[in-house]
């Protein structure tokens, strides 16, 4: 009889890349849950629509690359992008942009550098960023939460807003952004952002509707979902506490410095932690593992020039808010940050010792 | 802030980076006693089974071995012998598979156990009374190498020189199933405390750590308690962690320190060896009990009764696994070792060696391949696993870009191979198996460079050697010929000689209008009273000279040649000329032996050649015309549509020819000429014709075919 000869280790445990990506995706569920819940179903849309976009484009390069198509779509990592991009856009966006932004995440950020694992840039962002400076006006077109809306959206509006920007009974998405007493409403951050540059002090500002206790109103909970599956991914192991950790503590460290230097004209650290996409970038964004730093001490730097960055683009660039960027300026960075934060290797000494 | 040795006192263990948690699946054996396997049918007995060399030979086939008798000889440092298992009959020494990944065939011998167990003559050693060097010579002689897995000869561990600290006994067994040393320690405390006590005696340690992972309370427990004599033996155990049982982990565990690359652990003042060694070098000294046997788990889901068996050196698996139940799965995997580090083996027939500790026989079910390679996501959940703080990811990436000098800038060396990242990889990439082949292919690329090197070393040298002999060479030339300059200033000879030249120059020219007969006996004659090396250069020169005279008549029968072979081209028949001249030319090569018959020969050449150009009258009369070389212009004429080069052959033919006639008469008339003149002219005879007759040869032949592809 023949017997089965394989190289060692003989024994493997069985948490595939798959599964891994699988377990991000349904860590992203309670704040799915919360956006659907309290700024309507347009999320949903996205969401559907940009996995079967994901998954077309991949099928589509793959077969180009001469690659198996079924053991690649089935690793899960084309519909993490997808979730991940679909969920950081205006729900409300005109269907075309989360179809363009999720075929480039896929063709030109992830495929055309080498399919999953060779990508320089986090897809998601990239294809983000793309969106955000060719179509400026439906990328910030966030409908204030539902609460707040004059109109409610029924699922069937949802559909129809997002295919025509009208929603069925006809109020067009300009329409709907305002609030009850008929005053266009903003993101939380966007609204700070120009009241302050208004001459505004903070107080005044947060005084408004759309902001609730130290954050925005709905944002907070959204945040706070995002908080509550970021941490079940920590305690399943399945990403390093490192980055998030760090990319927090730098936020948090820089705006508690600054609003103590400037308690009327920057917002406190609580304030930025829970508002825009500060948990949900923390958390799935910047622990993507392919982009990221691999190293320990790579990971708190990488997380830290994250947090860096976002501090200085909110408070002094010209976005309201900058995930997208810090993230992609860190991905240019890991190749150093891994070179130069390599681990001591047993048995030999550390640079600095030698 | 205590001591080093305070902190171990106090029972501190220490950790090391990364590590898994695979699952144990220990108790499918740590239960149940050591069996005691039936002899089987053949031992295979590999004649080497640990690092180093084989010894020498001492049985041959058909020797009958008593048990315990040695099969081969120590006979240097590197060499552990070993012994014959039980009694029997040497059937042969032949190559047979081996226990090694590779499976090649190595030198074996095949014991046939005749049951009677009959032991060799024993002589137990009294500890007290043995010095260091009795004792390691009894470890060297009983074949001890290290039973942990690596096989280093025992007698070099503990042969050493250096002050030793710290004696930690490995008795870890971190890989899963294994549970041989567990159940050594469970039954076998005592003799095993013996052991480390001979281990002592030779190292002479501060303190002795005994490192057992805390799955195995039993055998910690044991341990524990036959050591309670002992003040400065340490049972130390340690949590349950891949792979706590390095060589390298071990020593962090238990003393905070690493073995500083490139160094050997003894360079810290540790020295480690393993719980089974420790056994049998108790049984070797106090017993005089050389290896023999070993216990061996064998497990498995495919097994009725998995168990630890102790197991004769050289017993085949397959036995091993019959005796266990074994019920193979179509596509069965058997493993030597364990799932983490241990290899597939691909023919059951390989023998149980001394580093032996655990055959595998698992389901597919139980240890599922890792069948599908996917891209490597950077993850770097390996990077965490890695005992040996590398980057896999990046060593991955490096290994299949071949890029040596990055794998040697990522420490690839220190990777030990312990799969730990492979096991935790998500994208089930086989990270070791690329290691393997990187290191195998720097190692040859050393190789090759070092093999290169020496060839440029060895081409620069025979260079440089060239060089040398060929200035050598030059120097001693002109020494040479300086001594030689001085030499024949300071003689006269070289005026008489001069004198002998001027005095022949210039009867020569006096000679141009006379007859060459009283030219070659007047110069002979004056000649004759210089030196006879005088007389040769004069010879010489004349005849030189007369060579120069013919070629100013050569020259002007081309001229009448090229003219006869216009006219031979349009009236002659080219057959015609060509046979006379052809026949000519074999009389020519005929009679060169001696110069008459040359001479014969040239003059019935220009008798034919005559009458061929009288055949063609046109041609004839225009030569004759000419120059007295008639005759032999006109063989010129078979040159029909001649190359010149064709002509200027015949002609040279003709001249030397002719000048072999005249010499020859010269000679004939000029009886009284001296000997060496004589000999002279015929030499320059005897080779003269018969180059001609093949130059003229030649000619033709080529002339003919010209004349041929014109015709046609």
């Amino acid at each position: 009889m023949s017997f089965k000869i394989a190289s060692s280790p003989h024994q493997h445990n069985q948490r595939s890349t798959a599964q891994l990506m699988r377990l991000v995706t349904l860590a992203c569920l309670p704040g799915i849950a919360v956006q659907a819940v309290l700024f309507g179903y347009g999320v949903i849309i996205q969401l559907l629509l940009a996995i079967v976009t994901a998954w077309c484009s991949e099928a589509l390069m793959l077969k180009l690359r001469n690659k198996a198509i079924l053991p690649r779509l089935k690793d899960n990592s084309a519909m993490l992008t997808a979730v991940l991009l679909a969920i950081a856009i205006p729900p409300y966006a005109p269907w075309w942009i989360i179809v363009i932004g999720t075929a480039f995440a896929i063709i030109m950020v992830k495929q055309l550098y080498g399919g999953l694992g060779n990508n320089l840039f986090n897809p998601a962002m990239a294809a983000y960023v793309l969106l955000l400076v060719s179509f400026p006006l439906q990328m910030t077109q966030w409908l204030p939460p539902l609460s707040l809306q004059s109109v409610s959206l029924s699922p069937a509006d949802a559909v129809c807003a997002v295919f025509s920007q009208y929603s069925c009974s006809g109020f067009s998405l300009t329409q709907l952004q305002s609030s009850v007493d008929g005053i266009t409403m903003a993101t939380p951050l966007d609204t700070l952002r120009t009241d302050l540059s208004r001459g505004l002090t903070l107080d005044e500002s947060l005084a408004k509707p759309v902001f609730f206790a130290f954050a925005g109103t709905g944002w907070l909970w959204l945040n706070l979902a995002y908080l509550l599956g970021g941490l079940l991914l920590i305690q399943q192991k399945i990403i390093s506490w490192r980055i998030p950790v760090a990319v927090l503590g730098s936020l948090f460290v820089l705006s508690a410095i600054s609003s103590l230097a400037a308690p009327d004209a920057m917002a406190g650290p609580l304030f930025h932690l829970f508002s825009g996409g500060t948990m949900l970038a923390a958390f799935f964004i910047a622990t993507d593992p392919v982009s990221a730093s691999t190293t320990n001490r790579g990971r708190l730097i990488y997380g830290g020039l994250i947090g860096l960055l976002v501090f200085l683009i909110r408070n002094f660039g010209g976005y309201p808010d900058a995930y997208a960027f810090a993230v992609l300026l860190a991905n240019m960075a890991v190749p150093l940050i891994d070179y130069y934060t390599r681990p001591r290797t047993y048995g030999h000494r550390t640079r600095s010792e030698r | 802030m205590p001591s080093l040795f305070q902190q171990i006192q106090a029972g501190t263990v220490w950790d090391f980076h990364g590590g898994i948690h695979p699952p144990t699946r220990k108790q499918q054996t740590n239960q149940k006693p050591v069996a005691v396997m039936p002899l089987p049918d053949r031992l295979y007995i590999p004649l080497r089974q640990h690092i180093g060399v084989a010894g020498q030979l001492l049985v041959k086939a058909g020797d009958t071995v008593l048990k315990g008798q040695p099969l081969t000889l120590a006979d240097n440092s590197m060499a552990v012998p070993v012994h014959a298992p039980t009694s029997g009959t040497v059937l042969a020494i032949t190559p047979h598979t081996g226990a090694h990944p590779s499976a090649l065939p190595e030198l074996t011998l095949v014991l046939a156990p005749d049951g009677k167990e009959q032991w060799r003559e024993r002589e137990p050693l009294a500890l007290a009374s043995c010095n260091n060097m009795t004792l390691l010579n009894r470890i060297q002689e009983s074949g001890i190498a290290g039973m942990g897995g690596a096989g280093f000869p025992t007698h070099l561990k503990t042969g050493v020189n250096q002050p030793v600290d710290y004696l930690i006994i490995n008795a870890v067994e971190c890989e899963p199933y294994i549970t041989a040393d567990d159940l050594l320690m469970q039954e076998a405390a005592t003799t095993i405390v013996k052991g480390i006590d001979i281990l002592c005696q030779l190292l002479n340690p501060k303190a002795v750590l005994i490192g057992i992972e805390d799955d195995k309370p039993i055998a910690a427990a044991a341990m524990m308690a036959a050591c309670s004599q002992r003040e400065h033996y340490y049972v130390r155990t340690v949590p349950t962690k891949y792979p706590s049982g390095g060589e390298k982990q071990l020593i962090q565990l238990l003393t905070n320190k690493e073995v500083p690359n490139g160094r050997r652990p003894v360079d810290i003042g540790i020295v480690m060896q393993n719980v089974g060694t420790a056994f049998a070098i108790a049984q070797a000294v106090l017993d005089d009990h050389p290896l023999l046997s070993r216990i061996v788990t064998v497990a498995g889901e495919t097994l009725n009764q998995p168990q630890n068996v102790l197991a004769l050196i050289g017993t085949p698996v397959s036995s091993l696994l019959d005796f266990c139940g074994f019920q193979p799965e179509p596509k069965q995997s058997v493993i030597m070792g364990g799932p983490m580090m241990g290899f597939a083996l691909a023919d059951l027939s390989v023998p149980v060696v001394k580093t032996t500790n655990c055959i595998l026989a698992p389901t597919a079910a139980e240890l599922p391949a890792a069948s599908n390679e996917m891209d490597c996501i950077r993850c770097s959940s390996c990077a965490d696993a890695c005992p040996a703080s590398l980057l896999p990811q990046q060593l991955l990436w490096y290994s299949k870009a071949k890029d040596s000098e990055k794998l040697a800038e990522y420490n690839l060396a220190d990777c030990i191979e312990c799969g730990a990242c492979a096991y935790v990889c998500p994208s089930e990439i086989p990270l070791v198996q690329y290691y393997r082949i990187a290191k195998a292919e720097l190692r040859e690329q050393q190789r090759e460079a070092l093999k290169a090197e020496q060839a440029k070393a060895r081409f620069e040298a025979r260079n440089a050697r060239l060089e040398r002999e060929k200035q050598e060479r030059a120097e001693r030339n002109q020494q040479l010929a300086a001594a030689r300059q001085q030499q024949q200033l300071a003689s006269g000879a070289n005026n008489a000689v001069a004198d002998a030249l001027a005095r022949i120059k210039a009867k020569q020219a006096q000679a141009n209008t006379g007859a060459a007969s009283t030219e070659a006996e007047s110069s002979s004659a004056e000649t004759q009273s210089s030196a006879d090396k005088a007389t040769i250069l004069a010879e010489r020169e004349r005849k030189k000279q007369q060579a120069r005279e013919y070629q100013q008549q050569k020259a002007a029968a081309i001229a009448a040649g090229m003219t006869a072979e216009e006219n031979a081209a349009t009236d002659a028949n080219t057959d015609q000329t060509a046979t006379p001249s052809d026949s000519a030319a074999a009389d020519n090569s005929i009679g060169t032996t001696d110069n008459k018959a040359a001479a014969v020969a040239a003059a019935i050449a220009r008798a034919r050649a005559k009458k061929a150009a009288e055949a063609t009258p046109n041609t004839a009369a225009s030569v004759q015309a000419t120059t007295d070389a008639t005759s032999e212009a006109s063989t010129a004429t078979d040159n029909d549509a001649d190359p010149r080069k064709a002509a200027v052959a015949a002609a040279l033919a003709r001249a030397k020819a002719k000048k072999a006639a005249e010499t020859t008469q010269s000679t004939a008339q000029a009886d009284t000429a001296d000997a060496s003149a004589d000999a002279n002219s015929q030499a320059d005879n005897d080779t003269d014709p018969r180059k001609a007759a093949i130059a003229a040869a030649i000619a033709r032949a080529k002339a003919k075919k010209q004349a041929d592809s014109e015709n046609s």
